[in-house]
């Protein structure tokens, strides 16, 4: 079955809408990706797969024994708060020396055991975040938009250690991006999201959607017409797009 | 042994040190110092409503101190900032209750007693109360130790690991108001704020880890404590604020070290 299933989910702040009717799963060991602009849900999207925000409608069935391993968008430790590296990946308990260095090597850092959290450079701190959620062996990881504040080299190799990570444990991969040129490669499926669900499909499907042109524009035309060339054979059914105009602004 | 009240006094000294030590870290980690202070004030209008009500003052003002945390949790994210609020529920809960205090004709209460503590007048039984209560904050902490640290580096960390971040809080707010309960025949009201915050404070230049900045502080506080009430019994000074300089003055030892550290 699938890993996570979210069925006509809507979310309010108050007497806003953030997110009207998304339904969506994701099944073992794919990389789906979550594209849309500022403000159209996608980390509320995220934040209510993990239970940190109550749906108003609809709901989130995950798995049973379902682990998350969850990157967040960026977070903030406190200068009061003196913990290092190893003892933050020790957190959920039952870590061993073996499973730090293990979860450091697969995030790529394996030389910041002893560093400070609240000393580590934005790429570093990024990486650590990525072994934390490595390290209880998920079969799920969700970033949301974990790569924000690398530069274009450090969050290519990033998204590169990502795919490593999947082939190695096999994890599904759930996540946001904004970097679209990355996310129409490294990608199985991707959901173009506005409040709703605009379309879905195919990197090469979503591309074309006139839902996702009026979104992002043809900007990224060079780089997605080299990467239809090569996978056109044709649309799975489980691709589709349908046709609303109410994202178009 | 405790026949001898300078020995009951450095005793109830070290059983607040003690609790005060892990949960004033998280005190300081969460930047909740204005809301010990909250919790710590209201309990004077706790002092009134025991004596009011013929009730044990420990547990009067745990109630009363309960209950503050809780209205601070619901009303914040209402429209007003959290310094805002506390500072309007601090200082109204400590005038409502010297109001109170003053309407209870017949019993003569010493109200300096509840303000600034009476450390030297500890009976056997405030022993037990303080230890008592000190161990359930440490044990209550001890226990909670993981998920508490984990949800104030990120509630959303926290939810993915299956914590509810809310359920922290309010472990953390009981033990709040067990410590003032506890602290209150210490050091009083207006100073139990300090005794959370400033040995953790003092303890951080000298720690690597949220563990050894939890122990660092715990010894700090009985320093703070044995060497407070011996100048205040020299020095003929009033004893719970002598702990508090003590404290205070180890802060800026701390500090002075990190600076110096820096500069090499």
């Amino acid at each position: 079955m699938s890993l996570i299933q979210v069925e006509d989910l809507s979310v309010r702040y108050g007497a806003r809408t953030a997110l009207s009717r998304v339904s969506l799963r994701v099944e073992p060991s794919e990389i789906v990706t979550i594209v849309g602009p500022n403000g159209s849900g996608k980390t509320s999207l995220l934040r209510a797969i993990i239970g940190a925000i109550k749906p108003f409608q609809g709901r989130v069935m995950q798995a049973s024994s379902l682990k998350i391993g969850y990157v967040p968008q960026k977070l903030h430790i406190d200068e009061t708060l003196p913990i290092t590296v190893s003892r933050f990946l020790k957190l959920p308990g039952g870590v061993t020396a073996a499973d730090i260095d293990y979860a450091l090597t697969q995030a790529g850092v394996p030389e910041l055991t002893k560093a400070q959290l609240s000393q580590l450079s934005g790429g570093q701190f990024q990486r650590v975040l990525l072994a934390r959620a490595l390290i209880a062996k998920p079969d799920l990881l969700l970033l949301d938009e974990a790569t924000q504040g690398l530069d274009q080299r450090g969050s290519a190799s990033f998204y590169q250690q990502i795919e490593t990570v999947r082939q190695t444990t096999g994890c599904a991969v759930l996540m946001i991006s904004h970097e679209l040129h990355v996310v129409m490669s490294a990608s199985d499926r991707v959901i173009c999201l506005n409040g709703h669900v605009c379309c879905e499909g195919t990197p090469a499907v979503v591309a074309s959607a006139p839902e996702y042109r009026a979104l992002f524009g043809t900007g990224t035309g060079g780089a997605l017409a080299l990467y239809r060339h090569e996978h056109d054979h044709g649309h799975d059914h489980a691709d589709h797009c349908h046709d609303h105009t109410k994202a178009v602004e | 042994m405790l026949d001898d009240f300078m020995v009951r006094a450095a005793l109830a000294g070290i059983g607040v040190a003690v609790a005060a030590a892990p949960l004033g870290c998280f005190v300081v980690w969460r930047r909740m110092a204005y809301f010990g202070d909250a919790t710590a004030h209201a309990a004077i209008l706790g002092v009134a409503l025991s004596l009011a009500f013929s009730m044990s003052i420990f547990v009067g003002t745990m109630v009363v101190a309960l209950l503050m945390a809780l209205v601070v949790s619901v009303l914040s994210g209402r429209g007003y900032a959290m310094d805002t609020l506390l500072g309007v529920l601090a200082h109204s809960a400590l005038a409502f209750g010297l109001v109170a205090v003053s309407f209870l004709s017949g019993v003569r209460i010493d109200l300096m007693a509840y303000l600034f503590g009476d450390i030297l007048a500890v009976s056997r039984g405030d022993l037990s109360v303080i230890w008592g209560g000190a161990a359930l904050v440490v044990a209550l902490i001890g226990w909670r130790w993981s998920a508490l640290l984990t949800s104030t580096l990120s509630e959303d960390l926290a939810y993915a690991s299956g914590i509810n971040p809310k359920r922290e809080q309010l472990v953390l707010t009981i033990a709040l108001a067990i410590t003032v309960a506890v602290a209150i025949k210490v050091v009083g009201v207006l100073l139990i704020a300090a005794m959370l915050i400033i040995p953790a404070a003092a303890a951080r230049p000298l720690s690597r880890t949220p563990e050894g900045m939890a122990i660092a502080a715990g010894l700090i506080g009985i320093l703070s404590a044995i060497i407070g009430l011996r100048a205040a019994y020299v020095l003929d000074t009033p004893a719970g604020p002598s702990i508090v300089c003590v404290a205070a003055i180890t802060f800026v030892a701390t500090s002075i070290l990190k600076g110096l550290g820096h500069q090499r």
